[in-house]
């Protein structure tokens, strides 16, 4: 061994096992940290799956909590599903359009104080409290039908409001990231600036949006307090957005479970389920992180239909 | 098929800084003219003034006359959506549309604009505008397969197609092979040579030899200094340019003994 080659390989081979030790102490320290993230999910899926899995059958799912009552083997949440899906979509309805028409204004036209403005409130009702979303639909609508009201349409009016925000800020950062280039190419070919947005911005981003959207949707989907104020409960199904009290999933189970168990007469056993609010509690629950996994499977699905594909 | 354009006395301010000062210039029809310069001085921004791209950045605007055969393309009732129809452009980078088709990208000129086209029509269109800008033989079996898929070179001239697919009577060019290797680059000069027999062609290059081997007449821009506005220091026939220019400025920058 040459002096050179001597003095290269202490060169070369110097602080190798220091770096092998932090190398597997921060292998160790991340790995430790993803597991300790997903203890509460895992945790929180295995119960909401065993304790609700028992009750989660087609009676459950199509029938309503009409006429029933104490321990009755009975009842279901099908009037709640009606009214999650429906003032959800309400929401949607409301929300998507306003959010995706900010966001285009915020990304392909703001310029200066307006849009500092409007962004700057977009970020304010991020932080909204969702009861105060509550309060404000029930307000609203308690001026044009007196106090005491209570329709889906409020609820929808209320997880719109919630929900506004979020669509805003994600199709924001979607439409930010499509190149300016195929902007320019396509005003290069003549092509007017709300069509270049239509046929170009929206076309390429398309994927994007929808899984914000989608996100979105999921996180109003589970919102309680201002449902509980806006659409009120009951125990029948009811399809009409604009007449009437709505029942929703989350206060579903917050109803349910506040029933606490039911005290039943001995040799009841048969007829009379102790802890049946429970049951339908859990039961409801699991339905509702059904409805969220389907929503996001479909936002992937939507995802893979759309995305720009290379080959 | 083809049309002049005289640029007047051009300043270009972005805000209120001064980026481009007193351009005038006789672009010729059915040749090629090429920019050269430093880099920031000022060529792609005149480029893009030529059919109202610098536009689409806030704050852009322009003092002076660019006329296309005696029209002022900033006159008040010129339609800056019209211009771009009539003065086509080719980018630095190749982009084609991600989600769209080879054909489609050809077609997004006439598609993006809600235009109905017979299918025969389409097609008919699609091949003259492919075997246009040489890339027929190369996809005309793939048509339908994203054109992002193509190599670099195989996009630009598609890009290229893209342009002239609109039937622009100019074409602007900035920097079209400069993201590209020599042989798709001489693919993309011989291009330039076909297509100067019916367009306007205007292209800024960085390369030189470039500038030699396709251009007609070649003008230099420079710029005295950062925060300084780019000038077109002087335009000429290319030979002349290259081998006997007026000024001493341009003698140093195209001998490479340039500052």
């Amino acid at each position: 061994m040459t002096a050179a080659t001597e003095a290269t390989h202490v060169l070369l081979a110097g602080g190798h096992k220091a770096r092998q030790r932090k190398d597997r102490t921060m292998t160790v320290l991340i790995w430790g940290a993803f597991v300790l993230a997903a203890v509460p999910l895992v945790s929180l899926l295995w119960v909401v799956i065993s304790k609700g899995l028992h009750r989660l059958n087609g009676s459950f799912l199509s029938h309503s909590m009409r006429n029933v009552f104490g321990g009755m083997d009975a009842g279901g949440a099908y009037h709640a599903i009606a009214g999650t899906l429906l003032i959800t979509l309400g929401a949607s309805v409301i929300a998507v359009p306003l959010g995706l028409l900010v966001a285009i204004y915020l990304v392909e036209y703001g310029r200066g104080p307006l849009a500092r403005a409007v962004t700057f409130f977009v970020d304010v009702m991020t932080g909204i409290p969702s009861i105060v979303a509550g309060l404000f639909a029930f307000a609203v609508f308690a001026i044009f039908f007196g106090p005491g009201i209570a329709l889906g349409v409020m609820g929808s009016v209320a997880l719109a409001l919630l929900m506004t925000p979020v669509v805003v800020r994600s199709c924001e950062e979607m439409l930010k990231l499509v190149p300016n280039e195929l902007r320019e190419a396509s005003y290069a070919l003549g092509v007017p600036k709300w069509l270049t947005i239509v046929k170009v911005v929206l076309r390429t981003s398309v994927a994007g949006l929808t899984t914000g959207i989608l996100l979105a949707v999921a996180r109003v989907v589970g919102e309680t307090a201002p449902l509980l104020i806006a659409a009120g409960t009951t125990a029948s199904i009811n399809f009409n957005l604009f007449s009437g009290r709505m029942m929703t999933l989350p206060v579903f189970i917050y109803d349910q479970y506040k029933q606490g168990p039911v005290p039943c007469r001995a040799g009841a056993a048969g007829v009379c389920i102790p802890t049946i609010n429970y049951e339908r509690a859990w039961a409801a629950a699991l339905t509702l992180v059904l409805i969220v996994v389907v929503l996001n499977l479909l936002g992937r699905l939507v995802t893979r239909l759309f995305a720009p594909k290379l080959r | 098929m083809s049309q002049r354009i005289d640029v007047k006395d051009l300043n270009i301010y972005y805000g209120d800084f001064l980026a481009v000062e007193g351009v005038s210039m006789a672009i010729e029809p059915k040749s090629v003219t090429a920019f050269i310069g430093p880099s920031g001085c000022g060529k792609s921004t005149f480029l893009r003034t030529l059919n109202r791209m610098h536009e689409v950045i806030p704050g852009a605007r322009v003092q002076g006359k660019v006329e296309l055969e005696g029209v002022d393309l900033y006159g008040p009732d010129i339609d800056p959506v019209a211009v771009r129809r009539n003065v086509g452009m080719v980018f630095q980078r190749p982009n084609p549309f991600p989600t769209m088709s080879i054909k489609d990208n050809v077609l997004a000129g006439v598609k993006l604009n809600n235009k109905r086209i017979a299918k025969s029509d389409a097609d008919e269109l699609v091949e003259s505008s492919l075997r246009g800008a040489n890339l027929w033989n190369e996809v005309k079996d793939r048509l339908d397969k994203p054109g992002s898929g193509l190599s670099g070179g195989q996009q630009q001239r598609l890009c290229i197609a893209r342009a002239i697919a609109v039937k622009p009577q100019v074409l602007l060019m900035d920097e079209p092979c400069s993201a590209l290797d020599p042989i798709s680059t001489l693919a993309i000069e011989d291009l330039i040579q076909q297509l100067k027999t019916s367009y306007t062609i205007v292209i800024v290059t960085h390369n030189m030899q470039q500038a030699a081997r396709v251009s007609d007449k070649t003008a230099f821009f420079n710029i005295a200094g950062t925060g300084r506005p780019g000038r077109l220091i002087e335009m000429d026939d290319t030979s002349t340019i290259f081998s006997a220019p007026r000024e001493k400025a341009t003698e140093d920058y195209v001998s490479g003994r340039f500052g």
